[in-house]
């Protein structure tokens, strides 16, 4: 399978067993973590394996594969004609001078980490996806697109607006149009009114197990850790919608049961952390493993692998597909990336959710040369602390070059929320 | 310490072989209760029973204890520098720090002035005497001591380049400072500290005095040892 693929085996057996390493010591070595979390770690063991047998199944009863990079392309959409969305490798630096080769070294490593995965021939979702689906947000992004449209069989990239007004909601609207449109003609099938609201249902329910998970680590003791609920946040772009609902709903029933006994991950009254900023895609577990590490519990993650990118529910009411697509529009519309301007919704969100999981301080996590971020990450730390909410700002990147002046930084600031 | 009395201190270098160093240290201190802090703060309580605080935390103590007016940290060690607030109750409140590279610490100045054949305090007293300086462009540490080797065959004078790379890690350090809210008293500790050309140059950059105690490059260590007297 995975040399029809086209796959580098070689490289690919270096990378599962770089990832299959750094996920025992990530994740095994946490203490009482919840049983349900063993779904997630199968998912995880498997996610070049089994669940890429199940695409490629899939693929040859006739159904196709998308593959993207952005919360903004929507699910629902792909859902509709029975595709598969999956979320494509980008979290790890990966053939990092082959990326080079083609980029500026100041880019993102979100960026250089996709380029690398596709480069070296390492990432099985991209070679399975019939269309890799690129959207103009970041100008890093955007640009970048146009070296990887050689690099993947079929690029199709979906414009963005940048601002807020009714004309970019038309203008929204009308790339969603013209994506369901592409979607169509790629699986040769047409989208029905409902089927797009039984896909705006599965994706609704995905979502809404979500915030469940979201709203139960207000408790104290955290009844489960930032690792772990990053880690459903992160299979969410994987793994099969149900079947995750499911398994996501079982794990929080079992964390109600703890929150029911008291029991939790870290003691009573350890620091409680909200991150906000840059997406962490797997195996990004650089920041979250420090500030565990240092016995403080991460909380919540504003972040696009995170409540930015699940928070909203779409209307599954409507007769028409063009009334459905309008709800989908208007989902997707609240997003608060800081490729808007101007995007003040986003530091309302993070107050909110400050407030409701009782964070003690937030810890603003932005990747090197990631403009949009960086450059919010100033107003929003200045916000925070004068609505007293001590705030943490690291721009960092993949390499572990810098753990140690991280740590550092990361403990100094939980000393300072001890007080 | 006994009681807020230090009754003994020792400044040594970490090597290449720190738990070697802090074998030899701690034979003489035996049972005595230890709080580690520095970059190798973790790899030391591994080995030996101690409390660990960040060297954050233990120089706004030590800062602290040293000047109790004091609001704001200019601390500049070997490998990073940092401008730590203080609120008036005395605790710690905002921190930044350089970025990962050499640039704007003290380690930046040990290289330059190497480059130059200065002895440590040489550097400085050179600095002081010019009175015109040679603009350094770059910051980064192995572009600066190329730069500086490159004005040395040019034949630019030796006190005016010193001075010159004096003015280039002040004004990193400035602009750090200045992305913290300064407040009165100002101390400032590390090594970096004891360069008198550096301190009048900070000082003209803030346009505020800065205070110098003894010793301040074991000011983070006097913050590690009051708060193991304090826990």
């Amino acid at each position: 399978m995975w040399e029809k693929l086209g796959l580098d085996l070689d490289a690919h057996d270096a990378l599962l067993e770089m990832l299959g390493q750094l996920y025992g010591q990530t994740f095994m070595s946490q203490r009482n973590r919840p049983k349900g979390m063993e779904y997630f770690d199968f998912v995880m063991s498997e996610v070049h394996g089994l669940r890429i047998k199940e695409i490629v199944d899939a693929k040859e009863e006739g159904r196709k594969v998308f593959g993207s990079f952005c919360v903004f392309v929507p699910e629902e959409i792909v859902l509709a004609v029975d595709g598969i969305l999956v979320g494509l490798c980008a979290g790890a630096e990966f053939a990092l001078d082959e990326a080079e080769n083609l980029l500026p070294r100041n880019t993102c490593s979100l960026i250089k980490g996709a380029f690398g995965f596709t480069l070296s021939n390492v990432c099985p979702y991209i070679k399975a996806a019939d269309m890799v689906i690129g959207e103009n947000t970041c100008d890093g992004k955007k640009k970048s697109y146009e070296i990887f449209r050689d690099l993947v069989s079929d690029l199709y990239v979906m414009d963005m607006p940048q601002m807020k007004n009714e004309v970019d909601r038309d203008f929204l609207r009308h790339e969603y149009r013209r994506f369901a449109a592409r979607v169509e003609e790629v699986s040769g099938r047409k989208i029905e009114v409902d089927a797009l609201r039984k896909a705006i249902g599965t994706v609704n329910a995905k979502r809404g197990a979500m915030h469940r998970l979201a709203g139960l680590r207000a408790a104290d003791p955290a009844p489960i850790s930032g690792l772990d609920a990053l880690l459903a946040n992160q299979v969410y772009f994987y793994d099969d919608p149900v079947r995750f609902t499911e398994s996501s709903n079982q794990l929080c029933n079992e964390i109600e049961e703890r929150i029911g006994k008291g029991e939790g991950v870290f003691d009573k009254g350890a620091p409680r952390i909200l991150i906000s900023g840059c997406p962490m895609a797997v195996p990004n577990w650089k920041l979250p493993t420090i500030i565990e590490g240092a016995n403080a519990v991460i909380v919540g993650e504003e972040s696009c692998v995170g409540e930015r990118g699940t928070r909203h529910l779409t209307d599954e009411t409507g007769e028409t597909v063009e009334q459905l697509i309008d709800n989908i529009v208007d989902r997707y519309f609240k997003i608060d990336c800081a490729v808007f301007t101007p995007n003040t919704v986003r530091l309302e969100h993070i107050k909110e959710m400050a407030k409701a999981y009782k964070a003690d301080g937030v810890i603003h996590y932005g990747l090197q040369f990631c403009a949009p971020y960086q450059i919010e990450a100033g107003p929003v730390e200045k916000a925070l602390e004068a609505d007293n909410i001590p705030t943490l700002r690291i721009d960092t990147d993949y390499s572990m070059e810098d753990v140690e002046q991280i740590r550092t930084r990361v403990e100094a600031f939980i000393e300072r929320l001890k007080g | 310490m006994e009681g807020d009395r230090t009754i003994s201190s020792h400044i040594t270098d970490t090597t290449f072989a720190p738990l070697t160093v802090c074998s030899e240290l701690m034979r003489d201190l035996p049972g005595a209760r230890t709080v580690a802090t520095g970059y190798g703060r973790h790899l030391f309580a591994r080995h030996w029973k101690c409390e660990v605080v960040t060297e954050i935390k233990a120089v706004a103590m030590g800062a602290r204890a040293l000047l109790p007016s004091c609001r704001t940290i200019i601390d500049v060690g070997g490998q990073d520098t940092k401008a730590i607030t203080i609120t008036a109750e005395g605790k710690l409140h905002k921190f930044a720090m350089n970025d990962k590279c050499a640039a704007g610490t003290g380690r930046f100045l040990e290289v330059m002035a190497d480059a130059l054949s200065f002895s440590r305090e040489e550097f400085a007293k050179a600095a002081l005497s010019a009175v015109r300086a040679e603009k350094l462009s770059s910051m980064c540490t192995v572009f600066a001591e190329s730069e500086v080797i490159s004005l040395v065959a040019r034949g630019s004078a030796r006190q005016e380049i010193a001075l010159g790379i004096h003015q280039a890690i002040s004004s990193r350090i400035l602009s750090l400072v200045k992305g913290v809210q300064i407040e009165d008293d100002v101390l400032f500790a590390g090594g970096g500290a004891l360069n008198a050309c550096l301190r009048r140059l900070i000082e003209t950059g803030l346009d505020r005095k800065l205070h110098l105690p003894d010793q301040p490059q074991i000011a983070a260590a006097l913050g590690c040892a009051l708060h193991g007297d304090l826990h």
